[in-house]
């Protein structure tokens, strides 16, 4: 992967006085470490999955039984993180209408490179029964690159663990490079995001 | 004189590690503990350690301007300082760290140092909850502050002495010598500010997860993080191995070191995992009520013997 160059975004839909207080670089690949180094590290980041515990639809609601004693993912090195900052893994839980959708972006945008996403439910991945709504994507990978599906409506929290133990094997065999897919394609996923959300109202990347 | 420089300068590097590994591994069996509790089986010991070097080796680190960066830089030396200047192991070279140059005094100054660096540090995140948190965090600190200082002079009073390697030394020689006897009220009210200081429930306010999120931290990602937890292992063991030489009677050896201050902690968290939280209003009207009595009546009755 070669890195590009320091490339400045317009902002144009931020108001002129608005434009200073926001970064304007664009997002950039970052290439692996060595080969031996960057395994042990996979191996650190898929035993510490720290995910943003937003709920963002209808199948967050089976995420806050992970933490509770029956299902317990803490054993697996899974944890909530409240802060987009620190968080490693976005949820997208189940159906994104227009409007969570942008805050979807907003937080997925905050994250820190490497950062996977995972997607619940049906409505994620092919619109399920809002599939003909005026307001509710269909598709969540046009808009931000998804590592692991995990089906259902809504999958139970067993379905959700499998699903998180599926993306360590991704992150150990080394695929789980999205932060930086969505770095190469940004103009890709910038204007399948602009075409939909039409009150774009925030810079054109929230770093 | 060189080569001494060097070799106290060693002893000191091999010190702290020894601390930093202690100090997460018992965060981790703690973790472990308390989600026992709760009916969890709970994270794996090791997983400070994984997180830590997971945060390390982020690949993008954002930053919001120059005191950003300091804050948690601020918060570390906070952390090395308290360490650095107790006598972790009484009679022990190794473990002596620089406990000559300092006393107790400089000890309480550097606890709260880390919390002021951290405070400016947090606020230029601009995250609203950071500058909630700072705003409880400082609040708390100044009240819990207030039975702290109380039983640290009890105690000075009763060793007459500001070293903390001399007070270890007045301990020794039996339990019944351990000021956790000798002079129970202080115990007490430096035992409930441990609770403060520890962020431990039923004054865990600052960081409460479940109101904002994190607290002052919430803004800092990767190294930053990693840098702060790092702080978290070692500023949590120089804070018991501080109580465990006041209170406590010291440690001869490496290994009492650790029994005692796991002990100590062990305690806490089982007030810890017992009790709901206090607001900020009623955490501060506790500190400055019970145990501020409990020092001062522990003060007069030093000054009186």
């Amino acid at each position: 992967m070669k890195e590009k160059k320091y490339d400045i975004l317009p902002n144009s839909e931020l108001k002129a006085e608005d434009r200073d207080l926001f970064c304007d670089a664009r997002p950039v690949p970052v290439s692996k470490l060595n080969k031996y180094m960057e395994k042990l590290v996979n191996w650190a980041r898929a035993n510490s999955l720290w995910f943003l515990a937003f709920g963002t639809g209808c199948g967050a609601v089976e995420v806050r039984p992970l933490m509770t004693a029956r299902f317990d993912a803490y054993r697996y090195g899974i944890a909530g993180r409240p802060t987009p900052r620190q968080s490693g893994i976005i949820l997208i839980g189940g159906y994104a209408s227009v409007k969570t959708l942008k805050r979807i972006i907003r937080s997925y945008e905050q994250m820190q490179n490497p950062k996977f996403v995972i997607s619940l439910c049906s409505c994620s991945i092919n619109g399920g029964m809002y599939f003909d709504s005026y307001n509710t994507i269909n598709q969540i990978d046009k808009y931000i690159p998804v590592d692991v599906y995990i089906t259902g409506c809504m999958p139970r929290p067993e379905a959700i663990i499998a699903g998180f133990n599926k993306l360590k094997d991704r992150i150990k065999a080394g695929n789980a490079e999205g932060a930086n897919k969505y770095a190469e394609n940004f103009d890709y996923y910038k204007a399948n995001q602009k075409k939909i959300i039409k009150d774009w109202n925030m810079p054109d990347y929230n770093w | 004189m060189t080569t001494q420089i060097f070799i106290k300068i060693g002893y000191a590097c091999i010190s702290i590690a020894v601390m930093v590994a202690y100090g997460l591994l018992t965060g981790g069996v703690m973790a472990r503990i308390r989600a026992r509790v709760y009916g969890r089986y709970g994270a794996p010991v090791w997983q400070p350690f994984l997180d830590i070097f997971k945060n390390l080796n982020k690949r993008t680190a954002i930053s919001h301007g120059m005191m950003f960066y300091l804050g948690p830089i601020f918060r570390f030396a906070g952390g090395l300082g308290t360490y650095l200047f107790i006598p972790a192991v009484f009679g022990s070279v190794l473990f002596a760290n620089f406990s000559g140059a300092g006393d107790i005094f400089l000890v309480m100054y550097f606890i709260f140092f880390g919390q002021l660096g951290m405070a400016l540090g947090a606020g230029e995140g601009g995250h609203p909850y950071s500058g909630i948190a700072i705003a409880r965090g400082l609040a708390q600190m100044s009240a819990f502050e207030v039975p702290f200082a109380l039983a640290v002079i009890s105690i000075v009073v009763q060793y007459d002495t500001f070293s903390i390697t001399e007070i270890v030394a007045a301990q020794q020689g039996g339990i019944l010598h351990w000021t956790m006897f000798t002079n129970p009220l202080a115990t007490i009210a430096a035992f409930i500010a441990l609770l403060g200081m520890n962020m431990q429930s039923p004054f865990d306010i600052v960081i409460a997860p479940q109101e904002i999120p994190i607290g002052p931290p919430t803004e800092f990602p990767s190294q930053f993080l990693s840098m702060l937890q790092t702080n978290r292992g070692l500023f949590l063991v120089a804070k018991l191995i501080l109580f465990m030489n006041l209170f406590y009677g010291g440690a001869t050896s490496v290994w009492i070191l650790f029994l005692k201050t796991f002990i100590i902690y062990l305690a806490n968290l089982f007030i810890g995992v017992s009790f709901p939280r206090y607001r900020i209003e009623q955490a501060i009207k506790f500190f400055l009520k019970y145990p501020t009595i409990i020092g001062i009546i522990a003060i007069i009755l030093m000054a009186m013997k």
